[in-house]
């Protein structure tokens, strides 16, 4: 780093104390790891939620008991939803690096539809369980199933939201590094979520399965 | 009749005329004080032609130092509330003997323990650290402001916003009445059906997204934006603490949020997480809750160890005595303090193996806090001790902290904490360490960095009249506690059959009313160096012969802290600078780019403050709008892309011109 000094000369005795040039952060530049320790507090939030469902994950109240309610199936579904998603929005911001609008804008719009098919099988999943009488308020298992997958089915939709907004600002402004560095967090979000998910459908729905 | 009823419950949810206390004198006398305060208040603001003023400079602000300011006063307004609550339950415990049953219903009293707890803690305590934090850490650092100046504003509001609902719920409705962390099944819906606990969930999960935002933004501003050459282990010692601290903020407040959330389906949807029903299992609760708690403490305490670090070392005209191992102690109390959160109870009956643990991890905390005790005192050996109210403060921290630190160790060991589990023994303990720390430690804060952000002295005749109230009422107060709690009496009651214990209730109540008169000190301090601010100017912007970089710049410091970035070379950054021939730059000034104010911080947190008031009336469609609103104000803001302006250099050297002749004229 070249240091000048801003008055005074730097000599033996007086080192070098100010920088004479503005020395500018780029703007933003705290950005990825201001979310990247937000994304932190979020996993945190999960564990809390992980944690509740191993404690309680097993109080079924004589009501119903995972294997009477999941659906391996249409969690396999599912679960491959939302990890394509993630795959696409790889390629959204390998667009996104190139600054291709339309390609960025086309991935994004894949990504959305995989997260959407996502939350619609999920809210499906919880319509037929509340259906056959397995309520959240049923036993403190199910509060805990509803509480964790639910919690990640609602990031997912914020995610969407989120998604629509910035394709939206993408349009009007174009991959400005704003915009990029936008559609990074979001890439930093949904891929956690991901890696969310496969804790749940491992813990949760195999392990449930296994009981 | 019955559709005015239905529409009436769609309109307001459970707000009826009935939950305005106008059959309690206590309240309404209180509600009458607020208000012609507030009146006289809004109406000076009005008559003087200050709104445009407060907001423009400071409810849009985004900068550090403002935002720093209005958390302290924050802080301050609410340290008279909780006091107040304080007073109550002492002048009650004072007097409810045999016959006489004092002056507060059962119901009220509940209230109030509770209040006081919440409000001590989230909304006195946590203001004062984050306000310190904010107010010092980027100008200890060299930098122009946080790395999120936005989100430091959005922040501050959303504490603010906890604490207005708080206050609220002193009017509209009540508080919980279930103790300061709102143990379920009591705090479930089947034992307290009312709004209190409400208020207290929606208070606490407001005002805990301001608290983890501040914590994400002060950790991004550590690590990303120090001066050239800040190594890690050439921060301020109050910058590493206020870094750790901000790790376990940002640790530990995610496991409050579920924590609430939980209990909140419990309440409104009907779940079994922490009911007696179908599975569900308080001590799940328990758990959790202090999973977050513990961290919570030191979250209070770490920073207040780096204010008092640095009034050591400057009072003293020493370097800090051990700064490696200052720093290592803390990381150590940091990781430390996650592993022993069990030990708040030991009653919940775990078993010898799981206790001792969680015993032996508590009594391993005290050895880094000693380590830093050690510290301390060899940076006074030998130095030349300078008795200013700062230093004052931090000798009764040191002697106070010791004895609540031991007590400490000693409900760490699992037989005697069963004996002494939930008795004033316990509120003995927790109130040493946290009055003789943090709050001995935030009067430091204030004393010591006061003419930083304002300019001048603060007056220290008043504030030794404070500070000497302070310690004696803190001790007469809290002693007999420690008398109490070994004899047995449990926390939290309102009224004794023993007549022998009154004696000790009455010590007590005196120490009480001393420490009232240590607050009235400060208060007076405050207005009276206000008045005689030119007698107690500082224009060198250094009035104590600091060490660290804040006190390089002006008092106040401008906008832009520091007019050149920087360059460090030692851990007293500044006292390097003046022994080594810095010579303040007078010419060759640069434009330097700065973020620009925004309401949008405010509009959010008071839609959020809406949302909550109709989550806890059951107002759903408000409820609902209100979380629209949120939603919808905050995707707009991200629309707006002109986050910055740019100070002129000529505004810049003008600003610097003005220091530069104050500077010579005090040569």
């Amino acid at each position: 780093m070249a240091l000048t000094a801003a008055g005074g000369n730097a000599t033996a005795e007086t080192p070098v104390f100010c920088l004479a040039v503005e020395h500018e952060h780029a703007a933003g530049g705290s950005t990825l790891l201001g979310f990247w320790i937000y994304l932190m507090s979020d996993c945190l939030l999960f564990a809390a939620l992980f944690a509740t469902y191993g404690v309680l994950g097993g109080s079924y109240a004589a009501g119903p008991a995972p294997k009477d309610v999941f659906e391996l199936p249409v969690v396999a579904v599912n679960t491959s939803m939302l990890l394509l998603s993630s795959i696409t929005y790889g390629f959204a911001m390998l667009a996104t690096y190139r600054g291709r609008v339309g390609a960025t804008q086309g991935w994004l719009v894949v990504t959305a539809l995989f997260g959407a098919a996502f939350v619609g099988i999920e809210l499906h999943e919880f319509a037929h369980m509340i259906h056959v009488g397995a309520t959240p308020q049923r036993s403190a298992f199910l509060s805990a199933f509803f509480a964790l997958v639910g919690t990640h089915g609602l990031h997912v939709t914020v995610g969407l939201i989120w998604m629509a907004t910035l394709m939206l600002q993408v349009g009007r402004r174009g991959l400005i590094p704003d915009n990029v560095r936008r559609l990074a967090c979001l890439s930093m979000f949904w891929h956690f979520l991901d890696v969310i998910w496969i804790g749940v459908f491992t813990f949760v729905y195999l392990g449930g399965m296994l009981r | 009749m019955s559709t005015d009823a239905t529409l009436m419950k769609i309109a307001f949810g459970r707000l009826t005329l009935q939950a305005f206390p106008v059959h309690q004198p206590i309240l309404v006398a209180t509600f009458a004080v607020v208000a012609l305060g507030g009146v006289v208040l809004l109406g000076l603001i009005s008559y003087f032609r200050l709104w445009g003023y407060l907001w423009r400079e400071w409810f849009t602000t985004i900068d550090h130092k403002r935002i720093g300011i209005m958390y302290m006063i924050l802080g301050l307004v609410m340290l008279l509330r909780g006091f107040a609550d304080a007073l109550m339950m002492r002048m009650q415990q004072a007097v409810a003997f045999g016959g006489a049953q004092g002056f507060l219903p059962a119901h009220h009293y509940d209230q109030i323990f509770t209040a006081h707890g919440v409000i001590m803690i989230f909304f006195v305590a946590m203001p004062f650290i984050t306000g310190l934090m904010n107010f010092v850490v980027p100008l200890q650092i060299g930098a122009r402001d946080v790395s999120f100046p936005f989100l430091n504003n959005f922040s501050f509001w959303m504490t603010t916003m906890g604490a207005l609902l708080v206050m609220l719920s002193l009017f509209v409705g009540e508080f919980a009445r279930t103790g300061w962390l709102a143990y379920p099944p009591l705090s479930g819906i089947a034992y307290s059906p009312d709004v209190g606990v409400d208020y207290y969930i929606w208070a606490l999960q407001i005002a805990g997204i301001g608290t983890l935002l501040s914590g994400v933004n002060l950790i991004a501003t550590i690590v990303k934006l120090r001066a050239p050459g800040m190594t890690l282990m050439k921060m301020p010692v109050f910058t590493w603490t206020a870094l750790c601290t901000n790790v376990l903020i940002v640790a530990a407040f995610p496991i409050l949020t579920v924590t609430l959330a939980l209990l909140s389906l419990d309440r409104y949807v009907g779940t079994n997480f922490f009911t007696n029903d179908l599975g569900g299992n308080p001590m799940m609760y328990v758990n959790l809750i202090w999973i977050w708690g513990h961290p919570e403490v030191y979250i209070l305490i770490l920073p207040i160890f780096g204010v008092f670090s640095e009034v050591t070392a400057t009072f003293s005209g020493k370097r800090l005595f051990g700064y490696t191992s200052m720093v290592y102690a803390t990381v150590v109390i940091t990781i430390l303090s996650y592993l022993v959160w069990l030990h708040h109870f030991f009653t919940m009956g775990s078993g010898a193996s799981v206790n001792s643990f969680f015993g032996i991890t508590t009594m391993i905390i005290s050895i880094p806090t000693g380590a830093k005790m050690f510290n301390w005192l060899f940076t006074l050996y030998r130095g030349r001790i300078r008795f200013e109210l700062p230093m004052m403060w931090t000798l009764a921290f040191m002697l106070t902290f010791v004895i609540g630190g031991m007590s400490g160790v000693l409900l760490a060991v699992p037989p005697a904490d069963f004996v002494l589990h939930n008795s004033l023994f316990l509120v003995a303990h927790f109130h040493n360490v946290i009055i003789g720390g943090v709050v001995f430690g935030a009067f430091a804060g204030i004393s010591y960095w006061f003419p930083k952000a304002f300019g001048f002295r603060l007056d220290p005749f008043w504030g030794k009249m404070s500070f000497w109230f302070w310690v004696a009422g803190f001790y007469l107060a809290f002693m007999p506690l420690y008398v109490l709690g070994l004899m047995g009496v449990t926390r939290r009651l309102r009224h004794f059959e023993d007549p022998t214990l009154q004696v000790w209730f009455v010590i007590a109540e005196v120490g009480a009313v001393l420490i009232l008169l240590g607050i009235v000190s400060s208060l007076v301090q405050i207005y009276l160096s206000i008045r005689r601010r030119e007698a107690l100017r500082d224009r060198t912007g250094d009035p104590w012969g600091g060490r660290t970089l804040e006190w390089s710049t002006a008092s106040p410091p401008p906008a832009y802290n520091f007019a050149f970035t920087p360059v460090v070379h030692d851990n007293d950054a500044w006292w390097d600078m003046k022994h080594r021939g810095f010579r303040r730059p007078v010419a060759a000034f640069n434009a330097i780019r700065m973020p620009r104010n925004t309401g949008a911080g405010f509009i959010l947190a008071t839609l959020s403050g809406i949302f909550g008031f109709a989550m806890i009336w059951h107002i759903w469609w408000l409820a609902a709008l209100g979380l629209v609103a949120v939603l919808a104000a905050a995707i707009a803001h991200t629309f707006n892309y002109q986050r910055d302006f740019q100070i002129p250099a000529h505004e810049v050297e003008r600003t610097e011109g003005e220091r530069t002749r104050l500077l010579s004229a005090q040569a």
